[in-house]
């Protein structure tokens, strides 16, 4: 008998036309890594929550869950309650959410253990931090004590299975267990599953949006589209020889880093943004009686943007590059050093700049519907910077530019009376796009542009901004978590750490042989949608520090290679080879 | 999966029978309060002492009774209700206006300005409100516009907090942030961009802030401070009816009633928004 068996699962809700989930069939044996994989709305979620008894009593269930041959589908509470945690188990996307705030870590399993009478009262705390410590929370003694919002958000994952392993499951349901971790932390997280997996035969089903993830994690994989079961098999098989379209284009579309780097365009003498030695440091609110003090976001970051030229801004959340990138534009002011357009120095602040300076430098965001306003119409969003900067124009003649606009954005003119909230996530973007564009402005930053779209529509974007590229010589800093765009569309890289700039070579060097440690480490972690490739050991060790700057260099605490002198010396910003690196070993290492 | 706690809200409003009950009952009493005085035959300023505190009956659309001068007290109750309900919508939109302009642009201001508009706000609330009201109608006329102009007054104080706080938040939104990018100028935005954002939240607290306006004009008119004779109000009309309360009860009871089912509808309606708001805003 197969552990989880799901035969014709749908899920309606009232409010919609269709159901989330269309006769799904599902079913996996013990011990098995099964990946779901889809775009979002895909009913993966539902899904899941359908399995754990978790969804909202509006939903209508159809369908059979079977466990362990025991139906799950329709039972109260009551029942649900002898299979949740102690047979079957689920870890959620933010751990943020699914901690309770009010508790402490240990506390909280504590209860688990209780609950299930797992272990008597004077057990529960050994149990408890010998969980933790499964879980390679680093000092788990401390970590019992600490309250969740203390933790990483890749050490609070790791509480999160702690707690989803504490009554030892026999199936565990991830879903999107990493999408909200770094690269790096996310890869730890993973190798952390894996090796549970191989201890306890614990079964994963595995969801994500993420195909590098499951091509590294599940040996079978199942396919979902808009609620509907679009094909399953091993994921050698699946990925090898996709049978349905709509497979094909998903992996087309998947992070990868064996794309070719896009041609460099001809150097020309003047770079159109010249960056010299930016900071940004953050005022800190006085509290108690600390005075007020200031933290350094950004330090002493320089580079050049040539006209017609991508770069690609990589880093670790918190390593302020989103900080660059509105000192850029003048949304914070910057501290010391200046940033230049077409040779001319900027003002700090963007209320500053003369009219035609901000009209060259625009900027889209990373949440396309944050960045609509609500209450505004597509057309009027779109038509806004023409009005303003362009008061001349007659009425057509601006519509026209609009309507202009967003046909090169890849729109239909029908959608010039829709509001945000009518758009799809894609669509929302490229209204964002369109409305930055309608100037013609030379330089372009996008601060994560990318990263709240599913993979195809990625792409598509992606491809529209290399388009507009070709078309108008606009010139793009593309910042971005995810190396896998990076490769695809930027000429140059810039990697940042702690706010400052590791290394920056161009694409090819960059991703064949990279300088600084850290580079080779984020490379590494990188999940990769090819299931034949074996992955790197384990990139990096530990999470950027919290408790403030180490000394000397700062990577030199989560550094393989890291000798006496990495912990006294800041490394200075040198040219090695073409290539700028802040790494003291950067000649006699060999990292490709 | 986004879209469902909205969905579900808006069936709670559209679907909510309290809120279309009061909703209803709103109407109705609108409308009656526009039309009903010319419906009658008499008017509400006419005496006949010869029909003193005669009870409610339908002959000669006597509905209400009369009252202690003899007059018809249906015709009365309902410009009455008129006057009422004017109050307070007028003394809402002052609160409206004044206190979403004063918020928006304090909390987009922020820092200084912030500081020194919230500050005048602080100062106003410590003033003894009602016995500043009750000042000023015994030192001038007793006026008309004087009640408008007090209790709005006092509403756009509210009003200008939950604006202000709204807008703190909303100023931080990338549609802002790109509204600056374009170089549009400040007083734009914070008319452009985010009052029409915090008109949910606001529509909201109107609904919420009528029933309080209406109480505070009842209450000055209780006093005798309020509406002046021949003119009427709820409040001026149970006033009036207390001192009968024993031999001709409907004097008090007919008007009191009404009063009480106009303020619970708004509360009602106000709920019932604010549940149907309230999600949303934290999908968002």
């Amino acid at each position: 008998m197969s552990l989880l068996d799901v035969n014709g699962l749908t899920i309606s809700y009232a409010a919609l036309p269709e159901p989330v989930v269309d006769r799904l069939d599902l079913s996996m044996e013990r011990g098995e890594a099964l990946g779901l994989v889809g775009e979002s709305g895909a009913g993966k979620t539902q899904t899941a929550l359908a399995i754990m008894g978790l969804l909202t009593p509006h939903a209508t269930v159809q369908g059979q869950v079977l466990f362990d041959g025991f139906a799950l589908a329709g039972q109260t509470a009551k029942v649900l309650n002898r299979f949740r945690a102690r047979r079957l188990a689920m870890v959620f996307q933010d751990p943020k959410q699914a901690l309770n705030p009010y508790l402490p870590i240990g506390e909280q399993l504590k209860r688990v253990l209780l609950e299930h009478r797992i272990v008597d009262r004077r057990a529960a705390r050994g149990r408890a931090l010998e969980l933790l410590r499964r879980v390679r929370l680093p000092d788990a003694e401390r970590q019992y004590r600490s309250y969740p919002h203390q933790l990483s958000g890749g050490m609070r994952q790791r509480a999160m299975i702690a707690l989803a392993l504490a009554c030892e499951p026999e199936l565990l349901i991830a879903d999107e267990p990493t999408t909200a971790l770094d690269v790096t932390v996310q890869a730890q997280v993973l190798k952390l599953l894996k090796e549970l997996r191989a201890q306890t035969g614990i079964g994963l089903l595995l969801i994500t949006h993420d195909l590098g993830v499951v091509a590294e994690n599940c040996e079978r994989m199942l396919v979902m589209h808009r609620g509907r079961l679009l094909e399953q098999g091993s994921t050698r098989t699946v990925f090898r020889n996709p049978q349905q379209q709509r497979t094909k284009e998903m992996l087309a579309a998947a992070a990868r880093l064996d794309h070719r780097p896009p041609e460099r365009p001809p150097v020309s003498a003047l770079p159109v943004l010249l960056v010299d030695r930016i900071s940004v440091r953050f005022r800190e609110a006085p509290s108690g009686w600390k005075r007020q003090g200031s933290r350094g976001v950004v330090g002493n970051v320089s580079f050049s943007l040539a006209p017609g030229e991508t770069l690609g801004i990589v880093g670790e959340s918190g390593c302020g590059k989103t900080s660059l990138a509105r000192a850029l534009v003048g949304l914070v002011a910057a501290d010391t050093g200046s940033v230049c357009l077409s040779a001319e120095p900027l003002a700090a602040r963007v209320a500053d700049r003369a009219p035609e300076e901000r009209r060259d430098l625009q900027m889209v965001f990373q949440d396309p519907v944050a960045s609509l306003s609500p209450a505004m119409k597509v057309g009027s969003i779109i038509a806004e910077p023409v009005a303003l900067h362009e008061p001349g124009l007659r009425r057509d003649e601006r519509n026209d530019r609009v309507a202009s606009a967003l046909g090169r954005a890849g729109l239909d003119p029908s959608l010039l009376q829709r509001f945000p909230h009518e758009l799809s996530g894609g669509q929302a973007q490229r209204v964002a796009i369109s409305r930055a564009l309608v100037l013609q402005p030379k330089v372009l930053i996008c601060d994560e542009a990318v990263a709240a779209l599913d993979g195809t529509v990625r792409r598509a974007i992606l491809d529209l901004l290399a388009a507009e590229q070709r078309r108008s010589g606009l010139s793009l800093v593309f910042i971005t978590h995810d190396l896998a765009v990076v490769r695809q569309i930027s000429h140059r890289v810039l990697v940042m750490y702690m706010g400052g700039i590791a290394e920056l070579a161009d694409n090819e060097n960059l991703f064949a042989r990279p300088r600084h440690p850290y580079t080779r480490a984020l490379l590494d972690a990188v999940p990769q949608a090819d299931p034949e490739r074996v992955p790197p050991a384990l990139p990096i060790e530990g999470e950027v520090s919290t408790e403030g700057r180490p000394s000397g260099c700062p990577f030199h605490p989560r550094c393989a290679y890291a000798v006496a002198r990495c912990r006294e010396e800041v490394p200075a910003l040198r040219q090695v080879d073409g290539v700028e690196v802040a790494c003291h070993r950067a000649e006699e290492l060999d990292l490709r | 999966m986004r879209a469902l706690p909205t969905a579900g809200a808006l069936r709670q409003v559209t679907g909510g029978a309290a809120v279309r009950v009061s909703t209803g009952i709103l109407l109705v009493i609108t409308i009656a309060a526009l039309v009903g005085p010319s419906l009658s035959s008499h008017d509400y300023f006419s005496m006949n002492l010869g029909e003193r505190l005669e009870p409610p009956t339908l002959n000669d659309t006597r509905f209400f009774g009369t009252d202690d001068l003899g007059r018809d007290l249906f015709v009365r109750t309902m410009s009455g209700t008129r006057i009422t309900l004017l109050v307070a919508i007028v003394a809402s939109f002052v609160s409206l206006v004044l206190g979403v302009a004063y918020g928006a642009v304090a909390g987009y201001a922020g820092g200084k300005v912030d500081a020194f508009m919230m500050r005048i706000v602080d100062a106003l609330y410590a003033l003894p409100f009602i016995f500043l009201v009750i000042l000023l109608m015994v030192a001038f006329e007793r006026n008309f516009l004087l009640i408008f102009v007090a209790i709005g007054a006092i509403n756009w104080l509210d009003m200008a907090r939950i604006v202000r706080g709204q807008t703190l938040s909303l100023k931080e939104r990338e549609f802002v942030a790109a509204a600056r990018l374009i170089g549009v100028p400040p007083v734009v935005i914070v008319f452009r961009h985010i009052v029409p954002n915090l008109l949910g939240v606001v529509v909201v607290y109107i609904t919420l802030t009528i029933p309080q306006a209406i109480l505070v004009e009842s209450f000055l008119s209780f006093l005798g401070l309020g509406i002046q004779e021949p003119r009427t109000s709820l409040g001026a009309l149970v006033n009036g009816g207390i001192s009968h309360m024993e031999g001709a009860p409907w004097v008090l009871l007919i008007p009191a009633t009404l009063l009480a089912v106009i303020l619970m509808s708004f509360n009602f309606l106000g709920d019932g928004l604010r549940d149907a708001v309230d999600p949303r805003l934290k999908a968002r």
